[in-house]
């Protein structure tokens, strides 16, 4: 485990018209481990990690991916060094779960044998039947459509891997066991790993580090352990606590 | 050696620069495609190659075609001279008129013989027994029913004009439609009605035309224009033109007239026979079966739709990714679009014209502007309908704007993409009926031809190709769109 950063943010603060929906804040996330951003819904965790991604841009502040500052310049480069996974899965319809995972591969013209065996090596690791591959993501189930979107992601080998609410959409049996299946690829891969989840049993699941926000800001981060063991403020506390605590009743 | 080049070069030269076919134009209505026709083969005679651009619209559309040299000849009236196109000159002055075309390189031939104006007609055995002749005999008989077309009563050099003149006295005048009247003046409701001095009806009807001693109407002789250049350019041809000057009386234009519009015969056969019988001049007469009509037909009119759709795919579709980029740009666009759509068809074509002429390139040219809007809609509303996560993942696999807009946005904006262009093509195949009008031939060409003879047959020779190839083109697009469009884009999921 390296000491720097795979990831920072300096400062950095994002409105949308006059609503601030991050910051300002400063962030280091760790590489070669899983950080979670947890919060509240319109905490600003989908922001942070589009900003990470370059898909928008800070009112102030600076952001740095990868050893580099991410500008318009730069960010199509960064982009391919960093995967992306969202809610649900925005796969492409018009192209089969291969040519989704194979789009950029096969515009940056790399070896259509080296492309062929990519695939299958991440159909393995994402535990996605082979035979699926040529169907269109409408006729996939919820949690196969994510497998593909993980191997969208993961195609490119990227440096970094961005995963927003990946299991948000699946039912819970389904969600228990892609849960299990991508803890078992960020453990097989040891990629830095940020993932967004209002779910804390999820947090609990993946996260080395959990970084809990509250209207934009950092309001405690560490290991769960840690935040569980002393909660910076109410927020967190009451957080942490409504989903722990089962309702008391009589 | 050197000679024989030279020679050779000069055939080259002489090949290259040979004149160009004499074109006649005419107007849309029967007896302006007789003279066309009439005019197309003496002109032939006279050793000129020809064609014939039939029914070419009215007569603004001849005027300018002949003034750009679109066309060389056309039949036209002195009235119409005098009224519309050379302003202040009296149509009895031949003289003055002539001045005034040249200044346009514009020739007038000898007057043909017949006038074409208004008169009054009376059904011959009561004329015979009232001993009507001339409009003053009108006098002497108050009791006669009129009916007089709408236009005719109104105008002020139609019957409050001619009851002046000629102090007459009935008052059973009724308006009604022209094709009514005579359908009355059979079943002996009117006695008198209006009609042009050479319509079919009059021999039809056996009408007779009485004479206007006081020269009431305005003068409307026949005369053939042509483009001063053309006595250079084929003289023969202005010989055999000019030779027909005094040949045509009313009494042989109504004959004409009504070998077309009742016995059904074409203007080419009629013309023909009477410059035989009457002129001695024997010209072909193409016997063209149905079959070759439609077929003919069907290739101006695929060629139109064709031309016209692929011109407005290929910049209608750039500018509605443009206008989908830029809103401001969009607002542009579908606005300038939405007010061409608002032209109406007619106006554009004739708007058209001084620009392109006459022939296919206006046509085409109305056709395209008027396919832009469905499909730059589409467009914009196609790529503006992509869901903003596909957007984002587009976005955030590190593809550049052009490789997303191409792999990503235009396959997932196909579907309504293809539905604009079939919508145009569909409107173009009826649009591009109208392309008759200006001489680009087309379905609307038997069409044109079918409303002026009041045949339905022919109108359906027109009509239910343009159907048939309206279907056929929704059809067609079905089948695109299951080739180009993945099933799961298809309809919705």
């Amino acid at each position: 485990m390296s000491d720097l950063p795979a990831a920072s943010l300096a400062g950095v603060t994002k409105r949308y018209g006059d609503a601030v929906a991050l910051g300002p804040i400063d962030l280091d996330v760790p590489a070669s481990r899983t950080t979670v951003l947890l919060g509240p819904s319109g905490c600003g965790k989908s922001t942070l990690l589009r900003l990470l991604n370059g898909l928008i841009a800070p009112d102030a502040g600076a952001v740095r991916v990868l050893g580099a500052a991410v500008t318009p310049a730069s960010v199509e480069g960064l982009r391919r060094r960093v995967g992306y996974v969202i809610q649900e899965g925005g796969l492409f319809p018009h192209l089969t779960a291969r040519g989704n995972v194979t789009l950029l591969a096969r515009w940056l013209r790399r070896p259509p044998a080296e492309v062929d065996a990519r695939v299958a090596e991440l159909a393995a690791l994402a535990r996605l039947p082979t035979a699926l591959l040529d169907r269109h993501p409408g006729e996939l189930s919820g949690g196969q459509r994510q497998r593909v979107a993980l191997m969208r992601a993961l195609m490119l080998d990227p440096e970094m891997l961005l995963l927003d609410e990946p299991l948000g959409a699946l039912d819970p049996m389904v969600r228990a066991e892609l849960q299990r299946d991508l803890r078992g690829v960020f453990r097989a891969l040891g990629k830095t790993v940020v993932l967004v989840t209002h779910d804390l049993r999820e947090a609990r699941h993946f996260g080395d580090l959990v970084v809990l926000l509250r209207d934009g800001r950092v309001a405690q981060q560490g290991t769960l352990a840690m935040l569980e063991g002393a909660p910076a403020d109410g927020f967190v506390r009451d957080f942490l606590g409504a989903q722990t605590d089962p309702p008391a009743g009589p | 050696m050197r000679g024989s080049w030279a020679a050779l070069l000069a055939g080259c030269v002489a090949l290259g620069c040979a004149p160009r076919a004499v074109r006649v134009g005419s107007k849309n209505f029967t007896e302006g495609v007789i003279l066309g026709e009439v005019a197309a083969r003496a002109c032939a005679t006279g050793g000129a190659t020809t064609e014939h651009r039939r029914q070419l619209g009215g007569t603004a559309v001849l005027w300018r075609a002949l003034r750009a040299g679109e066309i060389d000849v056309y039949p036209e009236y002195t009235g119409t001279l005098a009224a519309e196109l050379l302003r202040g000159v009296d149509a009895r002055d031949l003289a003055g008129m002539r001045r005034a075309l040249a200044r346009e390189g514009v020739a007038m031939s000898a007057p043909l013989g017949f006038n074409n104006t208004y008169a009054l007609g009376v059904p011959e055995p009561l004329a015979a027994a009232r001993g009507l002749r001339a409009l003053g005999d009108l006098r002497g008989h108050p009791g006669l029913a009129l009916g007089l077309s709408h236009e005719f009563l109104d105008r002020a050099d139609g019957w409050p004009g001619l009851r002046a003149r000629y102090g007459l006295p009935q008052r059973d005048v009724r308006g009604m439609d022209h094709d009514l009247a005579y359908r009355a003046l059979s079943a002996g409701a009117i006695q008198v009605t209006d009609l042009y001095t050479t319509d079919a009806e009059i021999a039809w009807h056996h009408l007779r035309v009485l004479a206007d001693d006081r020269a009431y109407f305005p003068e409307y002789s026949a005369v053939l224009l042509y483009r001063a250049d053309l006595a250079r350019r084929a003289p023969g041809c202005v010989r055999a033109l000019e030779s027909l000057g005094g040949s045509l009386d009313a009494a042989t234009m109504i004959d004409l007239n009504d070998r077309v519009k009742r016995r059904r015969r074409t203007e080419s056969a009629v013309a023909a026979a009477w410059l035989e019988e009457h002129r001695g001049l024997r010209t072909a007469v193409a016997a063209e079966g149905r079959a070759a009509r439609v077929w003919l037909r069907t290739r101006e009119h695929l060629a139109m739709v064709l031309a016209s759709l692929l011109a407005a795919v290929l910049c209608a579709v750039p500018l509605g990714v443009a206008a989908a980029r830029r809103p401001r740009l969009g607002a542009l666009v579908l606005g300038a679009a939405g007010v061409l759509q608002t032209v109406p068809s007619l106006a554009l074509l004739v708007l058209l014209i001084p620009v392109l002429g006459i022939g296919a390139a206006p046509a085409v040219a109305a056709l395209f502007l008027y396919s832009l809007l469905p499909i730059v809609q589409n467009t914009v509303a196609g790529l503006r309908g992509i869901a903003p996560s596909l957007r984002e993942s587009a976005e955030a696999l590190g593809l550049p704007p052009s490789a997303r807009l191409r792999l990503v946005e235009l396959p997932l904006a196909l579907p309504s993409i293809l539905a604009g262009v079939k919508t145009a093509a569909v409107i173009n195949v009826g649009t591009a009926t109208l392309g008759a009008m200006v001489g680009a031939g087309g379905y609307g060409q038997p069409i044109l031809r079918g409303i002026r003879l009041d045949s339905t047959a022919t109108i359906m020779e027109g009509a239910l190709p343009a159907a048939a190839l309206a279907l056929l083109t929704q059809a067609l697009f079905a089948l695109i769109e299951r080739a180009a469009v993945p099933r799961p884009l298809r309809g919705g999921r």
